[in-house]
């Protein structure tokens, strides 16, 4: 009976964390951005402005939620749905701490890997679903891009997966005790990090959305909530992604002095707001470009290093 | 767990049925990725994770979303399920009908005869199944690399041929 209600406070801790992590970095990020370029940001609504995410959530839910007549009313309603559900589950693999996960899964790595390969759904069925010109070409981009960088995500991976000798994400952070994966495993981790923009659609690569071309991509005809939850899914998706690289290549809760999960939290919020300087850093690509250097670039690179950590691990 | 296999197997039979009668393509695709879905879980309550994974990265993550970006493209209007409308006739089944009480007649064979269950054999672990890959398979998925790398070749040419075209045009 206690380990039941221990699980399922642990579920709840974690998905009420999530949300909220992610609601606060729409302030955070604004924040980030005005300072960095040299403005203020929102500054006005409660202490530092942080009661903007407040303001911005019961806007959201005031709005009118309209569902165009000549959208394909079902698809339309589960496409939004489908990245948070993806990005949500997802949260239950990783180990925040020895002792705090939601489950200790074998094939824990995989599980994240066809999670994020199904959240390719949500964005390219909004685009399918809204029937409108400028969501469509959205829709397709999100659809080869997403599709293009999963590809050389799960081999910049294999590396790790070597080192350690599982899929299991709590013995990946064990088998770090000696050295952080980021130094052995330079290249997968650089490969999964640009693989990871690109996976979350974000700035420099948030050409799914490009917003001085395609109104606002995928979700134009979106609006109130189910746009609030492409939103929210965004956020939660660098969430993830900076947890999961914390985990995979910076020892996860691995640290001295501080608690475990303080340490995850920090690793975890350096990425996050490595992710917010790319946005406020970088231009966009074109179209192109942004396909032309991950086949080109990325792919040959996360093959060389799966060959040489291969070589390297069988010569020892 | 019993009850679990007979649920995924029940969604994934029925989303089977629905992936055929459906009139629009996108719906069927949609229905076709709960199936793959109720299948992967199907995997992993008989005990193997590793494949339950590679069904949900590999069939329903890529190849069915090459299936719905192709579909995006071809823009199937209201037209088009007129005519899928007119394909689902009663003559249509039969075919596909007589070939599944086929199959249908081997389980309920099996079922009788009281097979062995693949419940019992335990966990098969990403380890294992890599072993067994590359030693007593491995024919079979060099035969599979050749396949795919003839596939490989073959996109290659087609789409340089494109190019060349497109710059002597231009």
């Amino acid at each position: 009976m206690k380990e039941i209600i221990m699980s399922l406070l642990t579920v709840f801790g974690v998905l009420i964390a999530a949300t909220t992590i992610a609601a606060g970095l729409i302030w955070l990020e604004r924040r980030l951005l005005g300072l960095w370029q040299d403005r203020y940001g929102p500054n006005r609504v409660g202490p530092f402005g942080l009661l903007q995410v407040l303001a911005d959530m019961i806007k959201i839910f005031s709005k009118e939620d309209w569902i165009p007549p000549f959208a394909d009313k079902p698809v339309f309603i589960i496409a939004p749905a489908v990245i948070m559900f993806t990005v949500l589950m997802t949260f239950a693999v990783i180990p925040f701490t020895r002792a705090v996960h939601v489950v200790d899964m074998n094939i824990g790595l995989l599980f994240f890997l066809g999670m994020s390969s199904l959240g390719v759904y949500s964005v390219t069925l909004a685009g399918w679903a809204s029937d409108s010109k400028y969501s469509l070409l959205g829709g397709l981009r999100a659809a080869a891009q997403m599709l293009s960088y999963e590809v050389y995500m799960g081999l910049s991976l294999m590396g790790v997966v070597m080192l350690s000798g599982s899929f299991n994400l709590r013995e990946i952070v064990e088998a770090q005790k000696g050295l952080w994966f980021c130094i052995p495993q330079f290249l997968g981790f650089a490969v999964f990090l640009i693989a990871g923009v690109a996976e979350t659609h974000r700035l420099p690569f948030d050409l799914p959305e490009a917003e001085s071309e395609l109104v606002a991509g995928f979700h134009s005809e979106y609006s109130g909530m189910k746009f609030g939850m492409f939103f929210v899914g965004e956020y939660l998706g660098i969430t993830l992604i900076s947890a999961m690289i914390a985990t995979l290549f910076f020892g996860g809760w691995l640290g001295p002095v501080l608690p475990p999960i303080i340490w995850f939290l920090i690793k975890m919020f350096v990425f996050i707001c490595f992710f917010i300087l790319l946005r406020a850093a970088l231009p966009r690509p074109r179209y192109d470009q942004l396909m032309s250097y991950g086949w080109k670039v990325l792919f040959p690179l996360s093959l060389l290093n799966l060959v040489v950590t291969g070589g390297i691990l069988l010569a020892r | 767990m019993n009850a679990v296999f007979y649920l995924s197997a029940f969604v994934a039979v029925i989303a089977t049925i629905m992936v055929i009668t459906r009139v629009n393509a996108v719906h069927a695709l949609l229905y076709f990725i709960v199936s793959l879905l109720s299948v992967a879980v199907i995997f992993f309550v008989l005990g193997a994770p590793f494949i339950a994974a590679l069904e949900v990265i590999i069939y329903a993550g890529a190849i069915m979303v090459l299936f719905v970006f192709v579909i995006m493209l071809l823009n199937i209007g209201s037209e088009a399920a007129e005519k899928e409308k007119q394909l689902l006739s009663p003559q249509a089944w039969t075919g596909p009908a007589s070939l599944a009480a086929v199959l249908l007649g081997e389980l309920i064979y099996v079922l009788v005869k009281g097979g062995s269950g693949a419940g019992g054999i335990g966990i098969i672990g990403p380890r294992q199944v890599g072993v067994s890959l590359l030693t007593k398979y491995v024919i079979g998925v060099e035969l599979a690399s050749m396949l795919l790398l003839a596939g490989l070749v073959g996109a290659y040419h087609l789409g340089r041929r494109y190019r060349k075209e497109r710059r002597r045009t231009a």
